[in-house]
Parts: structure tokens; C-alpha cells; sequence
């Protein structure tokens, strides 16, 4: 993902509530982090420092796990907010929620005529439009955007150029059209299609489309009688300049009482997945994709039909190290650390995870508490880790690993599908009549999770680090 | 030839959290002949974060010179100017 300020924004807000939460003043000083942000007399990014403010305002809201749709108006103070997630025992269904008051920048029609127009007496522009949504004034042409159905013909036929085509963002993002402008010009997310991949987060300019943190029930589990323990995704050893080790072991200070590998959980979804792959192909069956991107397996479910009978049953690296973690610490708190919202999704859907944090998240959480993580105490990795099960987080890792487990006892014909979008999916959907590969790998993002949407490094950068540690493992 | 311009860039966890870690790419952006003149290297903490007045993460110390909240860009120019070159 590329920084940009929207990123670097939303970091700055979840450090400045992690600082206040390590320091006690959280329901104190929330409603002043707005403020802090933008001071009376600085350069504002829109209107005004009043509209700014109530935008970091929103944002603080979503931070704190709230749907900003629910809000009842701007009277209710941050900390009335943190009062209630204080309490809250249960997460919200939907991970998405959109700032509105951001959001209607965007145009309604993406075809705008500039001033470029002559007013040529042909008006192509006029003739070509089935929807009658033309007009002159003042001798230059016009969209009624309660007419446009967004065709495109009037641009075409301009031989002047002078119609640009403006696009949603976030709508050219999604690659399964589930974010679409509601009459007031905002977007909405439609649960039915989305496959949690992230793109409308990423793709905002105004990063108006924001996960529900759950980082305030994080907060609530360390100071909960129970014990906390995280769950770390494999992508994480592409996220600092650090080795491995010494990231496990930063993470177990912010709080945790104990740290996981997702790896060892992946150790089985290679296992399994080698065995599955195995008989299925004794049994005839055409060909087997992986299991454990939750985008992917959303996709299948939702826009994919005739794919399920080829997904594997394999359970993901995360569900499984979820379930020997449950084992282990049956009535405490399992977080699960992530890289994208796809795991969120996944996480609250999973009868044994409880929680999530992404690496930003838990980036933050770093700088909050002033831990550097390249001095941070190492913790021993856990040596029965297979070294491919670290592998999995970069596109092919998880092929490679299933194909060693393998190891010659079918043949195996391997496709990668890395990163999906409108086309790919297309691709897919053909594979039942028809599919060159007998094992195919799919990641929804491209280059796989260490290009989440919520990672801290450079994908490439990651990639070779996670790449070394699976060299050296 | 003289001494290599030293380019250190801070891989501490603020700088990395706060868009550091995009530096990580910086020779990408530089010709050949700009990256023969440097150096570049990281540092666990150019120790800037927790001055007063040093601006914001992340930083980058070319030769003398600190460059608060370093982008690519900012970095670029800034190793052009201290080398001299368009």
C-alpha cells in the first residue's frame, strides 16, 4: 500500500489514542485530539479548521469501533464514545463504515463538460446521447445528472475532447461493484457483494472509508482479569527492520501475555491441504485451489458459485492456530494480528478468535509506548515451525509449501492467480469448463498479504524479508 | 575519488511506522552515477523523534543534515543539492 497523508493520518490518530490509553487519559483527552491536530491558525486541508476537525472527529469514531451512520448528532462528545465501547462486549457485524461528510466529494456522474466546449454547431455530443441528458447554456454544453446514466458516448463523441471522464475511486477500486452512491451522493457498502479485499479503503483519497478498529476492545481485554494473547500472521515479518524474534517479542510487551505464531497453524493448512490435494486428485477430481485468502473464499461465495465444489476444506493458518490456541487458554482473549480486512472478517466470523489488530494498529501501538522493535527483547521462535509455513504470506508461498508437503506423490500443475480484480475473477469463474493447472493458488491482493491493506512496509521490501526468513528458518 | 556522501536512514519504529519504511526503495528512484557517490544505511534511531523542535518522522541524515518527515522526493532533491547535481 502506498502512503500517502489519508495513511499517515489515520496512524497519527490511532498513536494518539494508544498514548492516551497507556497513559490513563483516554476518556480525558480524546475530545481534544481533533483540536490538537488542527490548532487555531494552521493551513487546513478543506474549508476550514471546523470541517477538518469534525472529519478527524468521524475518523476518531471509526477508530473507536462505531458505525458513523449511527450517530445521532455532534453533541456526543468522543468520550461518551469511549464510555460505551468501554462496555461493549460484542463487535460489529459489518467492518466498513463510510465518512459520510468526506465522502460526497465524489462526483455523482463521472462526465463533466469543461469549458473547452465550443457549443459547435454539430453537438455530437447532443445527437449521441440516448438519454436525452444534454443541454446548452450560455452556448456551451451541460450533463443533467438526473439523466446521465454515465455511458460515456458524449465523450466519445466530442471532437474537441472537451468531456472528461471523472472517476469514483473507491468504485473503480472494487472489483466486484459492492460500493455504489446512495441519492445524497455517498457511498454505501453492500454486504452482499463485498469481499472485504480492502481496495475502497486503500483507494479513497480522503480516506473516508475506514475499518471499525478493535483496538478500544483491545484495550478493554488487557484490563479484563483474562489473559491476552496474540495471534501473529506470518506477514509480519516483512513489517520492520527487525528480525522476527525481536517483532514477537515487541508485540508481547504492548500487553499480550502470550505470542503465537500463525505459522504453526499454517504447518496444518500445508499438511491438510497436501492430503486433501492428494485425494482429490485420486478421486478424479479436475483441479483444487487454496483456501486461506478469506477475500478469495468471499469471492467464491458470493460471485463465484460454480467454484465452491473446488475450493479446498482446509481450514486457513489463522483458524487453526485459533483453535490450539482456544486448547491452550480456554476462557481468555485470542487477538489475532493481521494484515487486511478480509482477516478481520475472518476473525469475526471464527468461533475461537475474538479480536483483531492490524499491523498498523499494532504499529501504532509501538510508537505509543515508545518501544523501538529492532531493541526490543527477542523471543524465541518456535523451532518445530515448519520454514515454508513462514512462506505463506508472499504469492506462491502457500503453493510452495503445499507442493513440498507433496513431495512427488500426484502430480501437481500449479497456477498462481496473484491479485484479484474484475478480470481475474472472469478467469475463474472459466476454470470449471475447463483449467490448465490441477492446484491453483489465489491471493486476493497482489503479491500476496504483505500487500494488505493494512501493511506498514513497501510489499517488495517485505517480500524479501519474509523471503530470508524462510531461507534461514 | 573524494569521500561518499553518507545517507542514513532511520529504521526506528516510529520513523518506519510513520512512512519510513517507503525509504526503503530510495536507490530505485537515483540515477547509477548519483547512487555511486552515496552511501546509504539505516540506523536502529537517528535519536530525532524525541527532540524538541527537530520537526516530524521520519528522518533521513544526509551528510550533516537532518531532513524531517523524508519522502522519496524530499530525499532525492535533497542528496542532489548536497551532490551538486540537476
Amino acid at each position: 500500500m502506498a502512503v500517502n497523508n489519508a495513511v499517515l493520518m489515520r496512524r497519527d490518530l490511532l498513536t494518539r489514542l494508544s498514548t492516551l490509553f497507556y497513559s490513563g487519559e483516554l476518556e480525558l483527552k480524546v475530545d481534544r485530539i481533533p483540536l490538537d491536530l488542527r490548532p487555531k491558525g494552521v493551513e487546513t486541508s478543506r474549508c476550514c479548521v471546523y470541517k477538518d476537525r469534525a472529519m478527524l472527529r468521524y475518523k476518531v469514531m471509526a477508530l473507536l469501533g462505531f458505525n458513523i451512520r449511527d450517530e445521532i448528532d455532534e453533541l456526543t462528545p468522543l468520550s461518551d464514545y469511549v464510555k460505551i465501547a468501554k462496555e461493549r462486549t460484542e463487535l460489529s457485524k459489518e467492518p466498513l463504515t463510510v465518512v459520510d461528510d468526506v465522502c460526497s466529494a465524489c462526483v455523482k456522474v463521472n462526465y463533466v463538460v469543461t469549458n473547452m466546449c465550443k457549443g459547435c454547431m454539430a453537438r455530437p455530443c447532443m445527437s449521441s446521447c440516448n438519454k436525452n441528458a444534454i443541454y446548452f447554456e450560455k452556448g456551451q454544453a451541460h450533463i443533467d445528472s438526473d439523466k446521465c446514466v454515465n455511458c460515456g458516448l458524449c465523450q466519445k463523441n466530442c471532437p474537441y475532447h472537451a468531456i472528461i471522464y471523472i472517476p469514483v475511486p473507491c468504485e473503480e477500486a472494487c472489483p466486484v461493484s459492492a460500493i455504489s452512491k446512495r441519492e445524497d451522493g455517498t457511498e454505501v457498502i453492500d454486504y452482499d457483494k463485498c469481499i472485504y479485499c480492502g481496495r475502497c479503503i486503500v483507494s479513497c483519497p480522503f480516506g473516508a472509508v475506514m475499518e471499525k478498529s478493535h483496538i478500544m476492545d483491545v484495550f478493554n481485554a488487557f484490563g479484563s482479569d483474562k489473559k491476552v494473547i496474540a495471534m501473529v500472521a506470518p506477514a509480519i515479518g516483512g513489517q520492520f527492520k527487525a528480525p522476527l524474534g525481536h517483532i514477537l517479542g515487541a508485540i508481547k510487551s504492548l500487553g499480550f501475555d502470550d505470542v503465537i505464531e500463525v505459522a504453526k497453524g499454517a504447518d496444518l493448512t500445508t499438511e491438510n491441504e497436501a492430503k486433501e490435494f492428494i485425494h482429490k486428485m485420486e478421486e478424479g477430481q479436475q483441479f483444487m485451489t487454496t483456501s486461506c485468502c478469506p477475500s478469495y473464499t468471499a469471492a467464491v461465495g458470493k460471485h463465484l458459485p460454480n467454484l465452491v465444489p473446488f475450493v479446498s476444506d482446509t481450514l486457513t493458518p489463522m483458524q487453526y492456530t485459533a483453535q490450539i490456541a482456544r486448547e491452550q487458554y480456554p476462557n481468555d482473549i485470542l487477538v489475532f494480528v493481521g494484515p487486511c480486512l478480509a482477516k478481520r472478517h475472518e476473525t469475526f466470523c471464527d468461533e475461537n478468535a475474538d479480536l483483531m489488530l492490524s499491523f498498523e494498529e499494532i504499529g501504532s501501538m509501538f510508537v505509543a509506548k515508545g518501544i523501538n522493535v529492532g531493541t526490543s527483547e527477542a523471543m524465541e521462535l518456535d523451532t518445530a515451525i515448519d520454514s515454508t509455513s513462514r512462506g505463506y504470506p508472499v504469492s506462491s508461498g502457500v503453493m510452495a509449501a503445499v507442493n513440498a508437503k507433496i513431495a512427488g506423490r500426484v502430480e501437481v500443475n500449479p497456477l498462481v492467480i496473484n491479485g484479484l480484480d474484475k478480470a481475474k475473477l472472469k478467469e475463474l469463474k472459466s476454470f470449471p469448463k475447463g483449467c490448465s493447472a490441477n492446484m491453483v493458488e489465489v491471493m486476493a491482493c497482489e503479491g500476496g498479504c504483505v500487500n494488505g491493506c493494512n501493511v506498514i512496509a513497501n510489499p517488495r521490501v517485505a517480500s524479501r524479508q519474509v523471503g530470508e526468513i524462510v531461507k534461514n528458518g | 575519488m573524494s569521500k561518499k556522501l553518507s545517507v542514513t536512514i532511520c529504521t526506528g519504529t516510529l520513523c518506519y511506522v510513520m512512512g519510513g519504511a517507503e525509504l526503503q526503495v530510495l536507490e530505485e528512484y537515483l540515477s547509477p552515477e548519483i547512487v555511486d557517490q552515496i552511501e546509504i544505511s539505516g540506523s536502529p534511531c537517528l535519536d530525532c523523534c524525541n527532540q524538541d523542535g527537530a520537526g516530524k518522522a521520519p528522518f533521513v541524515k544526509i551528510g550533516d543534515k537532518i531532513i524531517s518527515e523524508a519522502s522519496i522526493s524530499k530525499v532525492v532533491d535533497a542528496i542532489k543539492e548536497e551532490l551538486n547535481v540537476e
